[in-house]
């Protein structure tokens, strides 16, 4: 039976998914992954008749997804995917623990979110691979760590000075956002701001992704002007956050220069949005049926004016930072990422793109202004801490342009739709590209056409795994640069 | 080298000279200024659009604990209320946070903060924080670090966050308080020698926000100490958050 094809956004009927045996679903998601897809997700949803398992791949040269799923009327177990694919890696764990159905032969069956020591006995705890022999010792970081940063356990394993391995446990964070969604079905208002606060770092990102799933569920296209003003949100998002990237990589290196220049600019840019909507993180910004606030031609100025300026100060800043000998010693062949584990893990985002990965969902799956605008997906081989910095200068410089040709056609259209009702027993799965990479927004409506089902997915899903991997075999002391050089989300992971 | 002198150059001084006197600009929602006799539609629309259950009628209010400072309420009372851009919101008790209809922003900030002699003696001129994030979406703790930038620099009045609790004076604690982060708040917050100042920074922190009515939170802790200080927002300015410790250490 042949999956459903559906592209970025587009609602389609839950019961034209087609529903495949648990063996033929594993083998399919192997061989596409195997072919060169990309797994989006894979995530259970509890019916009245059983837990159904859902698959989304994504082939991203054809700017085309594939879904389809298979159902748990009472088995308990199943063969793990992971084992020949590993990208499933996590979103097994995950099913998992949410509905206690085992990937047999799954190689890192742990709880992803639970089983942290003296939360609740009744789960399954959390247990750390531990590494013995002379002269071997293990350091523990965290949940709280040094400096105004979530919190997170880090375990590393150590001979000497060397990281052997580093594991990861997350889930402090963990506050219940899906259910949120769905318990608050009915207040619209409330789901788009607990879509902003998801991971508050990536307020457009998150918000733009939540709503356009929901548009996409009403039926409703906005006007080519919100899109517009969505899309260069979040350029703005991307450029401050990046900026605020290269600042604390500098900093992580005492490059103060860099530290202070890059900080200042980031300040400029956090201030031009809350010119726009009256928040630096872009909050409000963004409404189910378009946006709430207008590019005013005054406005329009302003904007124009700030990013003149940005591209200039960006240019030299970046030229100094990156032609220093103190610099380049600390980010040169330091974590490195190659392409291979990158494509093995399915990784996203900047991190992938740094490591030779062409993948950026704005050019793939476009959505909202980077439907007329084409994106042109930038990479660098090196896949290693100045990759990754060089790799977000080089993301500030397009996103400028980007920004130029937006603002520079800005379309007319009213601001808001009306969202009206949602279509019943509906599937959607909205695709978008957040400064970190691919964020996923998966609603689902019931026959009422009330949201049933929200399955987020933050790009530091799919990331996580890879700093743990880029730390290997480097010296421990170099780790907090590595793990700025990714600059994951906790609360994004943890939900 | 000469570039390295060209943008020193032009990256000048960025230090905001009078942190007291800096005003936000006119966009920015801060105190919201309330004339329940504008509006003359059913209450319960203006109750009902706020996501966080911020408003209540006997008279207008709003709970700036609870608010997030989303404007929505503002759009639809028909100018009864009305976000104004003053930022020194915050407060050493938690009922102040409770802004009624014809309450003045001077009249609401004049009470606001409580610069007791004990405190400015022991922390006026030297206050170290250690910053826990228990279930902070990265919002709150973005603008906390922004408040070390060059533009801020905080350190300029002897306030500092610290890696450690133990070289601490207080802390500073945002995020709703997951049940996962529950134990490890609660061995920073023992840890830190006795006094201390406890700072809740956020509408999470001090309400639990967007995330309220979560059951994956465990907010028993926040129940047994005194919180000295309430900083709200979604997330504070960093100009809401030094102002209000430079009034709560008593430095004028």
């Amino acid at each position: 039976m042949s999956w459903l094809k559906i592209s970025n956004a587009q609602a389609v009927p839950v019961g034209e998914i087609p529903l495949l045996t648990i063996e033929e679903l594993r083998s399919q998601t192997i061989s596409r992954i195997k072919n060169g897809e990309r797994l989006v997700l894979l995530f259970g949803d509890k019916t009245s008749d059983g837990v159904v398992l859902y698959a989304v791949l994504a082939d991203d040269n054809a700017s085309r997804l594939s879904v389809a799923c298979s159902k748990f009327p009472d088995q308990k177990s199943y063969r793990s995917i992971t084992t020949e694919a590993p990208p499933a890696h996590l979103f097994e764990r995950e099913f998992y623990e949410q509905f206690g159905i085992t990937p047999e032969g799954h190689p890192w069956l742990k709880p992803v979110r639970t089983g942290i020591p003296g939360i609740d006995h009744s789960e399954r705890q959390y247990e750390f691979f531990s590494m013995e022999g002379e002269e071997v010792h293990e350091v523990g970081v965290g949940p709280i760590h040094a400096g105004i940063i979530e919190p997170g356990h880090f375990r590393f394993s150590c001979h000497g000075e060397k990281v052997y391995q580093l594991e990861i446990k997350l889930g402090f964070q963990h506050r219940g956002v899906e259910e949120l969604f769905v318990r608050n079905a009915d207040r619209p208002i409330y789901l788009e701001k607990l879509a902003e606060s998801v991971a508050g770092d990536t307020v457009i990102g998150h918000a733009g992704g939540f709503i356009r799933a929901m548009e996409s569920l009403a039926d409703v296209t906005i006007s080519n002007r919100a899109k517009v003003i969505r899309a260069v949100a979040l350029e703005l998002e991307r450029i401050a956050v990046h900026l605020g990237d290269l600042s604390a990589l500098s900093g992580d290196v005492a490059y103060l220069t860099g530290s202070s220049v890059f900080g200042a600019l980031r300040t400029k840019v956090i201030n031009t949005t809350m010119a726009l909507c009256g928040n630096r993180f872009g909050r409000r910004l963004l409404g189910l049926g378009g946006v709430n606030f207008d590019i005013t031609p005054r406005l329009l100025d302003d904007v124009s004016r700030v990013v003149d300026q940005l591209d200039e100060d960006v240019a030299l800043a970046a030229e100094v930072l990156f032609s220093s000998a103190s610099v380049l010693e600390r980010f040169e062949k330091t974590g490195i990422v190659k392409k291979e584990t990158a494509v093995a893990l399915g990784m996203v985002g900047p991190a992938a793109r740094a490591s030779g990965v062409a993948v950026d969902i704005r050019s793939d799956h476009p959505f909202d202004g980077f439907e007329f605008v084409p994106v042109h997906k930038l990479t660098l081989q090196s896949g290693d801490v100045f990759a990754r910095a060089y790799v977000r200068f080089v993301e500030i410089q397009q996103s400028i342009r980007i920004m130029r040709e937006q603002l520079g056609r800005l379309p007319g259209g009213e601001l808001r739709k009306d969202l009206g009702r949602l279509n019943k027993d509906t599937f959607v799965i909205s695709l978008t590209e957040g400064w970190r990479g691919e964020i996923a927004y998966v609603v689902m409506t019931d026959g009422e056409g009330r949201i049933r089902k929200v399955k987020v997915k933050d790009p530091s899903f799919n990331n996580w795994f890879a700093l743990a991997l880029a730390v290997r075999e480097e010296g421990i002391s170099d780790f907090p640069l590595c793990n700025k050089s990714f600059n994951l989300s906790y609360c994004g992971f943890d939900l | 080298m000469l570039d390295l002198l060209r943008l020193r150059l032009k990256h000048g001084s960025q230090a905001i000279p009078d942190i007291r006197k800096a005003a936000l600009m006119e966009t920015h929602r801060g105190f919201p200024s309330i004339d329940e006799s504008k509006y003359t539609g059913d209450w319960q629309k203006i109750i009902d659009v706020c996501p966080t259950g911020a408003i209540t009628k006997n008279t207008l209010s709003i709970d700036l604990g609870k608010c997030i400072f989303c404007g929505e309420c503002e759009s639809v009372s028909e100018g009864a209320i009305k976000f104004t851009n003053a930022h020194k919101i915050s407060c050493s008790d938690r009922n102040h946070l409770i802004v009624s209809s014809g309450t003045e922003f001077d009249e609401y900030q004049e009470k606001a903060i409580e610069a007791t002699r004990e405190i400015h003696r022991m922390f006026g001129h030297s206050l170290k924080l250690r910053q826990v994030s228990a279930g902070g979406c990265n919002g709150c703790e973005t603008e906390l670090n922004a408040c070390g930038n060059v533009n801020f620099d905080m350190g300029r009045f002897g306030i500092d966050f610290v890696a450690s609790p133990r070289h601490a004076d207080g802390i500073v604690i945002t995020g709703p308080v997951t049940k996962n982060m529950a134990p490890a708040l609660l061995d920073a917050y023992r840890s830190i020698g006795d006094p201390k100042v406890v700072i809740a920074v956020g509408a999470c922190a001090i309400s639990g926000g967007v995330f309220a009515d979560s059951a994956q939170l465990n907010r028993s802790f926040l129940g047994e100490i005194k919180i000295d200080l309430f900083v709200p927002g979604c997330p504070p300015h960093p100009l809401t958050f030094i102002n209000a410790l430079l009034d709560f250490i008593g430095r004028t």
